[in-house]
């Protein structure tokens, strides 16, 4: 990757390059302090292969190799192949259910031998991405047909489903992101809009109690009706508009979201939603048991999830500058659980500080802001696409994953981009990141 | 480039940007504003292991350690570790059932979590530490952890040291969290007085641990631990010979000794009886001990030395005369005429001498102890025509008890002494709604140490030392120095001023009545006490002994009393002596004077006067009430333990076992006294729920 060479390195985005490394390097100095032990030989465990932090430098290097291989592709590699990747990928996603392996709870990863394994979920956001672009980018898609925004949602949430069937909620919600791609190529800001308003309603309907609630939404819809009694006099359809929409908000409230959560979710997704909005999950079968209890012994306040909040007093300690490296007792005592990997955040919180954790997030966002910059000059629609995707998905991964150490996302256990322990992880991101510098390099050729 | 739906691209922007800034938020609240955070994480992760101290020694005054620190053992328990273990050899070892074992762990748990150990059992006796030692590998989870403990190699001392034990909640709660549970405090003594001498400063050293409790190693390099300190050892005046003397002298008695050297006001000895082994109070029998002691009705936790209220009778003698020589209201020639009894109040006030001239002149008087010569020398003390009136008189006479140390606490380094009682015009005047003179008093016996004055043996020797110091007394302590003690450490300080309370008495009353004194052991009443070579100021007191038993006020036998110092010209060891129920002061309480003197003087006893030693310690002198006192609150005990628990095994052999009769009357006629307690009306049928009627009326 040597800048005199012009064969890789013309066009190349050097920006998105240094700022990768810079995220690998704190990803392997963040694991380094969390699994490093007073009196290892640090030589030793970086060679020997057998600690976490050695384990991630090879996978760095892999992603290094890798990433060269991407930028010596030819381009229209990418557009070409695009659709038979994404098949690729659900044939993956599709063969974990016969050779999965159970490991620690999700049913997602198949192991070649006992030192490799795979997580297609993982992998298979790249291909989506492709194949998302690729449909975009067709001169016969007209993207403010329904057909074709069903088909594009479709692309996407077929794999998400899939893996839902595997119990990885988590890494299914990714797929969601997509939506924002599709957003920007022109999806009404409509549906994204009662998106988010039913969002609200299903959150309003775990912290409010279910009566209350329920006038309370009477009250907003006949509040609409007196202020637009005018409109609704001269338009006879609004009233029903009105009415309806007020019917599934209700419906909502009282049917869907217990529905959901009793039938469809699974108890410890339940509990962990429960947790991050501050309230006591009771399981359907013992809530009649609960409700005796309460009566007789009287309320208990349970405080949130162990995992949150040793998170939380993780980050909370690291003060302003934090407690420096490899001198966080929090990451380095074992009593935030997973911090490997869903919580590595917390050890820079905890041994960086708030001007610690203030950098990363400053990197991360000008790594997004720059992807969407290189989107917004590309000629091609499949290479904007591509980037839309690229920053939607690690933004996707980013907000969810710190918000869950802070606390203000229900634990889902997704990675930090480039930070987090995993191989599958980095190197799924490295190709993203690396096929999406590919593309920019070549942006003044016309792809379709 | 594509201009479709361009302006999106700023949407997204902002959206990103949005997230980003309520993340930063969130970090700014956790990381900034709020600090309970970092305190979360240290309490997590630091484990701060308290280091004690050794506590300080007890030196007497020849430098010998009246008390030792050995190493005891606890059996402690790591609940997490106990795995498969032989229960039943364990519980077979420690001698407790499954339950108990069971409940034990619960505890243990419920107290410290699974992962921290727990004091199981404390305190092991030797035998049963030996066992467990040889057999601990068999019980993973199990440890013994070895714990400092006192010792009294002379078996002396208990009511002077005090002793040690956990500290309970007010304790606790009292220091200002400096205490916590498990810690040990003296409980009374000295141990209690100088504790912040003896207990050294803890020390404190940080481990980490981990999410499991489990511990780390120390936390940077241990720069935030700080070292414990030893606690300072206290050399004392106590002579612990002379001591254990006493202490024997006074075994099967009630009463008190305490021995002061007047120069200093350091003191030499003071015991109570019945006393008790302070070695009781450690160890792994501490509790059940402590139990008995505390149950006996003979009080034996009691330090009479400061806590028992006397008529000090006689004893008072001494400073009547004095009060009245330095008022001029007698001169040392004043002679009264008695033949056997003081006619001059209203009431007859008998006197032991019969013989005319006993009372010629003050040192006859005192010499014979006359009963008239004192309170007539009150009368006038009292009915002084300078003040004009009875109640300047009072007050002027109030003013010199309390100058000779007596109606208040006198300060003696040990916690909770009592004051005894001065009376003054206000009880009087209560009492004889201000209808009252010199008579009232006299007439009630206060002219010789009776009525409303009442002191603790402590009082009495300190009022001796100030008559054998002239005038001047040091307050009554036992430690003379702290060890490496600096200036600022103020503890001692008043110990060290003289007070010079009656220093304006001339010499020639104090000579005057020393002589008196002298007389006492020379010629007097107390010829038994004399030692030869030695010329001893004494004198002897027998004062009346009254006691509420089964609710009545009962006259029982009088307390011997004496007081003495010597030698007369460079007073040396000053001592007072109680011994209630025994009768006259030269019979019992002389004699026990006696020894503890020649024994302090001289540093030895002869022969004979070892005959003298075992005489007196071997004499039986409890008074005969308690035996039935003791049943009684047993009794009553075993009742309301059968009450809670309904096991008649506690209250069966109450009915079978033969009952203590009233107590005899007293020789010298005092009215018996007829109980109508139920208890011991004849012919009680012995029925259970009868009986348990009875009880509870």
């Amino acid at each position: 990757m040597s800048q005199r060479n012009p064969a890789i390195s013309k066009g190349v985005d050097w920006l998105l390059v240094w700022l990768y490394i810079i995220l690998v390097a704190i990803g392997v100095m963040a694991i380094f302090a969390t699994t490093y032990r007073e009196g290892e030989d640090v030589v030793q465990g970086f060679l020997s292969l057998k600690t976490d932090y050695s384990r991630q430098s090879l996978f760095a290097v892999i992603a290094g190799v890798l990433a060269t291989f991407i930028l010596l592709t030819d381009s229209k590699f990418f557009t070409a192949t695009a659709n038979l990747w994404y098949a690729f990928g659900i044939v993956l996603l599709l063969l974990v259910f016969p050779f999965h392996s159970d490991v620690k709870g999700t049913s997602s990863i198949i192991k070649f031998g006992s030192a490799f394994q795979l997580q297609p979920a993982e992998l298979c956001k790249l291909f989506v991405n492709l194949a998302l672009a690729k449909f975009l980018s067709r001169v016969e898609t007209d993207f403010k047909k329904t057909k074709s925004q069903l088909i594009a949602a479709a692309i996407a949430v077929v794999p998400a489903l899939i893996t839902i069937a595997q119990s990885e909620t988590g890494l299914a919600l990714v797929y969601f992101s997509f939506f924002l791609v599709m957003f920007r190529e022109g999806l009404p800001a409509a549906v994204l809009i009662i998106g988010f308003s039913i969002a609200v309603l299903v959150v309003a309907t775990l912290l409010v109690p279910p009566n209350l609630l329920a006038i309370i939404l009477t009250v907003i819809a006949q509040g609409t009706i007196y202020f637009m009694r005018r409109q609704v006099k001269r338009n006879r359809n609004l009233l029903v508009w009105i009415i309806s929409i007020w019917v599934v908000c209700v419906g909502i409230q009282r049917f869907a979201v217990p529905f959901i959560f009793d039938q469809v979710l699974r108890p410890y997704q339940v509990k962990r939603i429960y947790d991050t909005i501050g309230k006591d999950y009771v399981p359907k079968d013992a809530r009649a048991a609960q409700e005796i209890a309460e009566k007789t012994v009287g309320k208990k306040k349970t405080d949130g999830d162990y995992n949150v909040k040793q998170s939380k007093i993780a980050i909370g300690s690291g003060g302003l500058f934090g407690k420096g490296l490899l001198n966080g007792t929090q990451t380095r005592y074992d009593f935030v659980p997973e911090q490997r990997t869903d919580f590595i955040f917390c050890t820079v919180g905890e041994g960086f500080g708030f001007i610690g954790s203030f950098l990363l997030l400053g990197i991360y966002l000008l790594l997004l802001m720059r992807i969407i910059t290189i989107a917004e000059r590309q000629r091609s629609v499949f290479s904007r696409c591509y980037a839309y995707g690229v920053a939607s998905v690690i933004f996707f991964h980013i907000t969810i994953n710190i918000c869950m150490t802070i606390g203000l996302a229900p634990v889902i256990g997704i990675p930090l981009p480039f930070i987090s322990y995993g191989g599958t992880a980095l190197l799924t991101f490295t190709m993203l990141l690396f096929v999406l510098i590919r593309l920019d390099a070549d942006r003044q050729m016309v792809l379709r | 480039m594509s201009v479709f739906n361009q302006s999106r691209s700023t949407i997204i922007r902002l959206i990103f940007l949005g997230v980003f800034v309520v993340i930063i938020a969130q970090l700014v609240n956790l990381q900034l504003i709020s600090g309970k955070y970092k305190k979360l994480a240290m309490d997590n992760a630091l484990f701060a292991k308290v280091i004690y101290p050794d506590r300080g020694m007890i030196y007497d005054r020849k430098g010998r350690a009246v008390l030792n620190n050995t190493i005891m053992y606890d059996l402690v328990v790591t609940p997490v570790q106990v795995k498969d273990i032989d229960t039943t050899s364990l519980i077979g070892l420690l001698g407790i059932d499954t339950a108990e074992f069971n409940r034990r762990m619960i505890e243990s748990i419920v107290k410290n979590g699974r992962f921290r150990p727990t004091v199981f059992e404390d305190l092991l006796p030797d035998d049963l530490y030996a066992k467990l030692d040889e057999n601990i590998w068999k019980y993973p989870g199990f440890d013994l952890v070895e714990r400092p403990v006192r010792q009294y190699p002379f078996h002396a001392a208990a009511h002077i040291l005090g002793y040690v034990g956990e500290a309970d909640s007010a304790a606790i709660k009292r220091s200002n969290g400096f205490y916590r549970m498990g810690d040990y405090v003296g409980k009374t003594g000295l141990e209690q007085y100088y504790e912040k001498v003896l207990m050294g400063q803890r020390g404190v050293r940080y481990i980490i641990k981990d999410n499991k409790n489990r511990l780390q190693g120390s936390y940077e390099n241990g720069i935030y631990d700080t070292m414990a300190v030893a606690g300072k050892s206290l050399r004392t005046y106590m002579d612990i010979e002379v001591q254990q003397l006493a202490e024997k002298l006074m075994g099967n008695k009630v009463g008190a000794v305490v021995a002061i050297e007047p120069r200093t006001g350091g003191i030499i000895a003071m015991t109570s009886g019945p006393s008790f082994d302070p070695n009781l109070l450690t160890g792994a029998e501490k509790q059940i001990n402590f139990n008995k002691l505390f149950r006996d009705v003979s009080s034996p936790l009691l330090n009479r030395a400061i806590k028992g209220q006397y008529p000090p009778g006689s004893t008072y003698k001494p400073l009547g005369a004095l009060i009245g020589l330095d008022e001029g209201v007698i001169t040392a020639s004043t002679g009264v005429a008695c033949s056997g009894a003081y006619y001059g109040c209203t009431r007859r006030l008998g006197c032991t001498e019969k013989w005319a001239g006993h009372a010629a002149n003050l040192r006859l008087a005192i010499a014979w102890s006359c009963n008239s010569f004192f309170s007539e020398t009150l009368r006038r003390t009292i009915d002084n025509p300078t003040f004009h009136g009875s109640k300047g008189g009072l007050v002027k006479w109030k003013e010199y008890m309390t100058a000779f140390g007596l109606g208040h606490k006198v300060g003696v380094d040990l916690p909770s002494e009592d004051g005894g009682n001065v009376p003054d015009s206000s009880v009087y005047n209560r009492e004889y709604n201000g209808q009252w003179n010199a008579c009232t008093m006299v007439g009630g016996g206060l002219g010789i140490g009776q009525e409303k004055m009442t002191s603790t043996p402590l009082q009495l020797a300190n009022a001796m030392c100030i008559i054998a110091n002239k005038g001047y007394y040091y307050v009554p302590h036992f430690v003379q120095k702290i060890d490496g003690n600096t200036p600022e450490d103020t503890l001692l300080n008043r110990y060290t001023s003289k007070h010079e309370v009656l220093t304006h008495i001339d010499d020639a009353s104090f000579e005057t009545v020393m002589s008196g004194m002298q007389d006492v052991v020379e010629a007097g009443t107390a010829r038994v006490a004399k030692i030869v070579g030695i010329n001893i100021c004494a004198k002897t007191g027998t004062a009346e002994n009254y006691r509420m038993i089964d609710g009545k006020r009962t006259k029982l036998k009088d307390n011997s009393m004496f007081v003495c110092f010597a030698p007369r010209e460079n007073p040396q060891i000053a001592i007072a002596v109680v011994v209630e129920n025994a009768g006259y002061g030269a019979t019992w309480a002389g004699p026990i004077a006696s020894l503890m003197m020649e024994k302090y003087l001289n540093d030895t006893l002869s022969t004979a006067r070892l005959k003298e030693v075992e005489r007196v310690a071997a004499a039986d002198l409890l008074p005969s009430y308690l035996t039935r006192e003791q049943y009684k609150q047993d009794s009553i005990r075993a009742f309301n333990y059968f009450k809670i628990t309904n096991d008649t095994g506690a209250i069966r052999k109450f009915l079978r076992r033969e009952r203590p009769v009233a107590p005899p009357v007293p020789k010298d006629g005092a009215v018996p006294v007829i109980s109508n307690d139920p208890m011991i009306k004849p012919k009680t049928t012995y029925k259970m729920q009868k009986t348990a009627t009875i009880f509870l009326s």
